[in-house]
């Protein structure tokens, strides 16, 4: 902690403080859609992280997949959840003002929109306009439904018309989380950068696949679910990485991050922040354990920010 | 993290595993463990709490896969990650009581039965158990129920007559489970049953083990496992 004096008023400032573009995170750790919930609060105080961003919204409700939704690898999971979840008008009328409580004490609130048509994205985001919210983030990369998602983040004309016309209805800083199954990330966050995106946020699951030998099946319904934790991190890292050199505007890296060196490595190769997924899983406490972790690292190198060692590399 | 008491084998593949520590718990509530440093497997396994003292928790538990095989290697003095308790388990009860557990499913009726016991509004516990081929714990649960009756190989779900008792608890198969519920007949038995989901983190985020009730969809580890019988969809 800096101790700055402004007239009578102390001010606080931590190192771990970042800009992400014009918003403020009292540090780079933010908890991944779909990974994070109120069920945490059990384990520690949720106003340490410097954000959350809520499960993968749809405009109407979405019961999510049948059959078997999540299924171990070697160092990753596959989930195939198939965006479950409420509603927007529920969203609103239930958890925003929980979220409200959070953001009230300076946690960044990201909400993550999914669509199967540019129309529904831009009644979502129009809707969410009027709200309390940080951050919107586009989801143009869920794996894990058939119609509409993921086919605006494969191809790079696509997501174009679709952040152009998201980008016309919002005033808030917006944002595209990227899938790595996209024909060319790169070109893709360029497009999403020349549409006024704000930022983005990459990567996020591999599309895959896993077999029941025994009943000669897939083990998904979908045949193909999402790939995500350590397996995926050296990948995701190579792509992180590919984006910043090409972008200006700032980058949230993701992709099996599961400690304060993994997550340090992201912001090396120009991530401004990180975000936490399966991590959430295999221990509840590790956004806490990786926020501790980069202060203690900051701090043993006699780092003051990290805007000193951020896209080194 | 936590040290080990004891991982002692009970039976060719089910073990008993014993916890340093104060833990908190209630009767059907669940812990996840994990017992290794690696990714592989990646996510900790859900076990109910077979029984809960000030100085330990323990867990029993088959090996049915790597995160079960690896937890069955664990000594004395090793360290385990548990987190929790998660869930809302079984309810208060009250009358003439039902515990009825059918294989691995008995782990969560153990301390559910020695919680029932102490309670002044339970007139008596009786507890069943189904096992495929042999009886485990059987003095354990004997110490802990006025009537103890064990099948072996066939189905414990035949040998309960429901509607005589007010609260039936069951934990174990889902056939075995649905069988109770369709032998209800009499309003006043309230029946609470205890369900296994594959689970991701245990804490409502992941929505992994989602299952099909009444009112839509819930999430075992969160809005259970224990759900009122009547109200599942069984696979």
């Amino acid at each position: 902690m800096a101790l700055y004096f402004l007239g009578r008023i102390f001010i606080l400032i931590s190192i771990l403080q970042v800009k992400f573009g014009k918003i403020i995170f009292k540090n780079p750790v933010i908890a991944a859609s779909g990974t994070f919930g109120t069920g945490f609060e059990q384990h520690f105080d949720l106003s340490q992280i410097g954000g959350i961003c809520t499960k993968g919204l749809t405009l109407c409700h979405r019961s999510g997949n049948k059959g078997i939704r999540i299924w171990e690898t070697s160092s990753g999971i596959m989930n195939s959840i198939g965006l479950e979840n409420k509603g927007i008008d529920l969203f609103i009328k239930q958890d925003l003002p929980i979220l409200k409580k959070i953001r009230d004490e300076g946690v960044r609130i990201i909400i993550n929109i999914n669509g199967s048509t540019i129309a529904e994205y831009v009644e979502l985001t129009a809707l969410l306009s009027e709200e309390e919210a940080d951050i919107i983030e586009l989801n143009i990369s869920c794996p894990n439904v058939k119609k509409g998602g993921m086919l605006f983040g494969i191809t790079s004309s696509a997501a174009r018309e679709l952040v152009r016309q998201v980008r016309s209805v919002t005033k808030l800083p917006l944002i595209v989380k990227l899938s790595p199954n996209a024909d060319d990330i790169v070109k893709i966050a360029q497009c999403c950068e020349e549409e006024g995106a704000d930022g983005l946020s990459l990567v996020n699951t591999f599309k895959a696949m896993a077999i029941d030998i025994k009943k000669r099946m897939p083990v998904f319904d979908n045949i193909y679910a999402g790939l995500s934790g350590p397996a995926i991190k050296p990948i995701a890292l190579r792509m992180v990485h590919e984006v910043c050199q090409k972008v200006n505007i700032p980058v949230m890296g993701m992709g099996g991050i599961c400690n304060g060196r993994d997550a340090l490595e992201f912001i090396m190769v120009g991530a401004t922040c990180i975000q936490v997924g399966t991590a959430n899983f295999i221990n509840p406490n590790s956004c806490l354990q990786i926020i501790t972790e980069i202060d203690n690292f900051l701090r043993a190198e006699g780092l003051s920010s990290l805007d000193e060692i951020r896209g080194i590399i | 993290m936590a040290k080990i008491i004891f991982n002692h084998q009970i039976d060719s593949n089910i073990y008993h595993l014993k916890i340093a520590g104060k833990y908190k718990g209630s009767m059907g509530q669940f812990y996840m463990l994990r017992g290794w440093n690696s990714y592989h497997p990646v996510l900790g396994r859900p076990f109910s709490i077979f029984d809960l003292d000030n100085k330990s928790v323990s867990f029993i538990y088959k090996i049915v896969g790597e995160g079960t095989n690896l937890l069955s290697k664990l000594k004395e003095n090793d360290n385990i990650e548990l987190f929790g308790p998660y869930g809302r388990g079984f309810p208060k009860a009250k009358g003439r009581v039902a515990l009825i557990g059918g294989g691995m499913g008995l782990a969560s009726l153990y301390f559910t039965a020695r919680e029932l016991k102490v309670q002044s509004s339970i007139e008596m516990v009786h507890i069943y158990l189904g096992f495929k081929e042999r009886a485990i714990l059987v003095d354990l649960f004997e110490k802990v129920s006025r009537k103890l009756i064990i099948d072996v190989g066939g189905f414990i779900s035949q040998k309960v007559t429901i509607n005589s008792y007010d609260y039936v608890f069951a934990c174990g198969p889902e056939d075995m489970m649905k069988a109770i519920v369709h032998q209800k007949r009499s309003e006043k038995t309230k029946i609470f049953i205890s369900l296994e989901r594959r689970m991701g983190c245990g804490l409502g985020a992941c929505l992994s083990c989602t299952c099909q009730t009444r009112e839509g969809n819930k999430l075992t580890c969160q809005d259970g496992p224990v759900f009122p019988g009547e109200d599942i969809y069984f696979d």
